[in-house]
């Protein structure tokens, strides 16, 4: 019998801990997928962050560290300086890169390290259990903003992609989401781009993934990518915000 | 022994780093040890390595991680106030057990502080500056020479054991010159990283670093593997200075800059009569405790002496274990012990003691 569909080479064989309905799982495919097609994985080294992908090792086959709550473009930098050839990728969450971690995002990022950072944005914590993150919409209720997100008390949510785009360094920066399957496909050619950019030395690659965390947003599987379709498409647009013209 | 030269302490360091094989250095500003910084930006794009001027010392022992997860030599340095910052990467590097070096020329605090000479960042360094059980070795040098020495040294303790070096001096020894005689070939010892996170190049299995691991009687295993190999450390590498330390009565104890004074404070106390000796610890972890019991038998007293309100005194004390008095002096902020303070306090021990 013929196989026309299976796990990638540089996902293991092992079933995830992640919720139903989450999106992790997909973004995981979506790098897999690009580290197959590209054939990078035995040089590819991943570091994973603080959230409920810290063990993001257990799941991907290259090979990995565990980088501190927001550190992990600075890791990333360690690696990538000392072993330039190898192919080096964070993967991220929007508490880790944008609140405690925005520091060492903005300077990798205007350095034009040569990594690729994958950023998941559920507008939420999601392994702490649903507190605000900075990326949070406004109105939008999580357990340390029980009565909704409002400006006056918690200031505006972060779009990371715009912020970036500002600087000189990155070379290529695209948001797209996971919530179908159309949409799906665009991201993982922007994954696959992304890593395709950090091949040809080019700069600093980003893809922000806007993903689901139906446990803590109170809605189920589906609610719950309708709320990225219908309502994060709106505060945070599908695009291209740097690199749009590049070739690879 | 090879080549002489005139050299600032911190300059001595970071030559003796490029000498170890150190080609990649990450660090941020700040006195009195910025020397080393420009030391290594300017020499190592010439050999082929990597200077990174990091965006604060969070990132900078961060990027110390990832390199050093690689399995590449690879240094930071800072003063107390930085040294504090990099107190969550230097747990992270603890419990992912990657090597690293790491020097503190260390200032007076707490906060800010100043930007002269102190020693009060002992307990910090020894007893575990950031959270969890963990240890780092943690060598003081006393003189320029030394400096050199010992950061040669550090990098082959650190990858021997997989571990996080200090080299630990204070704002005199970084800012001083001494000549210094450097080795033609320095005793580089670099053993095989087969853990290192390299890319498995799809021959070998993955290789993970991580220093999470959610099941307690995991992570109390990872703990106990690491008390052992503390434990051979204490055994096989503390390392001290004995100073006419034949028959004396009264014991000095004191590291760095202030074990310099402290020699000569002995040779005046001589002509009054007392009969001084001198521990000095060259590993402040492990600390020398061999070194307290070799003196037991003539030693009546033993004078800790330090730039600080009393830090080393506690593994002083631990170490006498109330089998004779433990007297002290110190001074903070950027104070240094005056010569004449500490034989004033030698005769009082004296008198008190007869």
């Amino acid at each position: 019998m013929a196989i026309i569909f299976q796990k990638p080479k540089a996902l293991k064989d092992t079933s995830m801990h992640y919720c139903p309905g989450c999106t992790h799982g997909i973004a995981h495919r979506l790098v897999a997928e690009a580290l197959d097609e590209l054939e990078i994985e035995g040089r590819t080294i991943g570091i994973a962050s603080v959230g409920c992908s810290y063990n993001s090792y257990d799941y991907f086959g290259c090979d990995m560290i565990q980088a501190p709550h927001g550190r992990a473009p600075a890791v990333a930098t360690g690696v990538k300086r000392s072993k330039p050839d190898s192919i080096v990728f964070t993967y991220q969450g929007d508490g880790d890169l944008a609140a405690i971690g925005t520091g060492e995002i903005v300077h990798a990022a205007a350095r034009g390290e040569k990594i690729t950072v994958i950023f998941i944005n559920n507008t939420i914590y999601g392994m702490t259990s649903g507190q605000m993150a900075p990326t949070t919409l406004l109105n939008q209720y999580s357990t340390t903003t029980p009565y909704g997100r409002i400006a006056d008390l918690h200031g505006y949510p972060i779009k990371v992609c715009e912020l970036l785009a500002t600087l000189d360094g990155p070379a290529y920066i695209e948001r797209a989401s996971l919530a179908d399957v159309k949409q799906i496909k665009n991201a993982k050619k922007a994954v696959k781009k992304a890593f395709q950019v950090q091949m040809a030395g080019l700069g600093f690659s980003m893809v922000e993934l806007l993903s689901t965390c139906p446990t803590n947003w109170g809605l189920n599987p589906l609610e719950s990518m309708n709320r990225v379709k219908d309502e994060l498409v709106l505060h945070y647009p599908l695009g291209v915000f740097k690199g749009e013209s590049l070739e690879v | 022994m090879g080549q002489k030269l005139l050299m600032k302490g911190n300059e001595a360091i970071a030559e003796a780093a490029i000498r170890a094989g150190c080609l990649h250095y990450f660090g941020y500003p700040i006195t009195p040890q910025t020397e080393i910084a420009h030391y290594m930006a300017k020499k190592l794009p010439k050999v082929g390595g990597v200077f990174l001027q990091a965006e604060s010392e969070v990132a900078a022992i961060n990027m110390v991680y990832g390199a050093g997860s690689t399995g590449t030599r690879v240094m930071t340095s800072s003063s107390s106030p930085g040294i504090s910052l990099k107190q969550e990467g230097l747990s992270y590097l603890a419990g992912s057990e990657v090597p690293a070096v790491v020097v503190n020329i260390v200032r007076g605090g707490p906060g800010l502080g100043g930007i002269q000479p102190a020693q009060s960042d002992y307990f910090q360094a020894t007893k575990g500056g950031g959270h969890g059980d963990y240890k780092q070795i943690v060598l003081a040098p006393s003189s320029v020479q030394e400096l050199y020495e010992l950061t040669v040294e550090a990098f082959n303790l650190a990858d021997r054991y997989r571990i996080v070096v200090m080299v630990m001096g204070d704002g005199i020894l970084g800012q001083m010159m001494e000549v210094v005689e450097f080795r033609d070939k320095e005793p580089i010892e670099r053993p095989d990283a087969p853990w290192a996170t390299t890319g498995h190049g799809c021959e070998r299995s993955q290789n993970v670093i991580t220093s999470i691991h959610l099941s307690p009687a995991v992570l109390e295993k990872m703990n106990l593997s690491r008390l052992e190999k503390y434990k051979q450390i204490e055994e096989k590498e503390c390392r001290y200075e004995l100073f006419n330390d034949e028959d004396a009565e009264f014991f000095i104890v004191a590291y760095g800059t202030v074990a310099r004074i402290a020699k000569s404070v002995i040779e005046t106390a001589r002509q009054e009569g007392l009969n001084v000796g001198l521990i000095r610890p060259v590993t402040l972890w492990p600390f020398p405790r061999k070194a307290i019991d070799k003196v037991m038998g003539t030693a009546k007293a033993f004078l800790t002496v330090e730039m600080s309100a009393g830090q080393m005194l506690e593994d002083v004390m631990l170490s006498v274990c109330g089998r004779k008095p433990v007297y002290f002096h110190g001074r903070m902020g950027g104070m240094v012990p005056a010569k004449e303070d500490i034989l004033q306090k030698l005769r009082e021990m004296k008198e008190q003691l007869g």
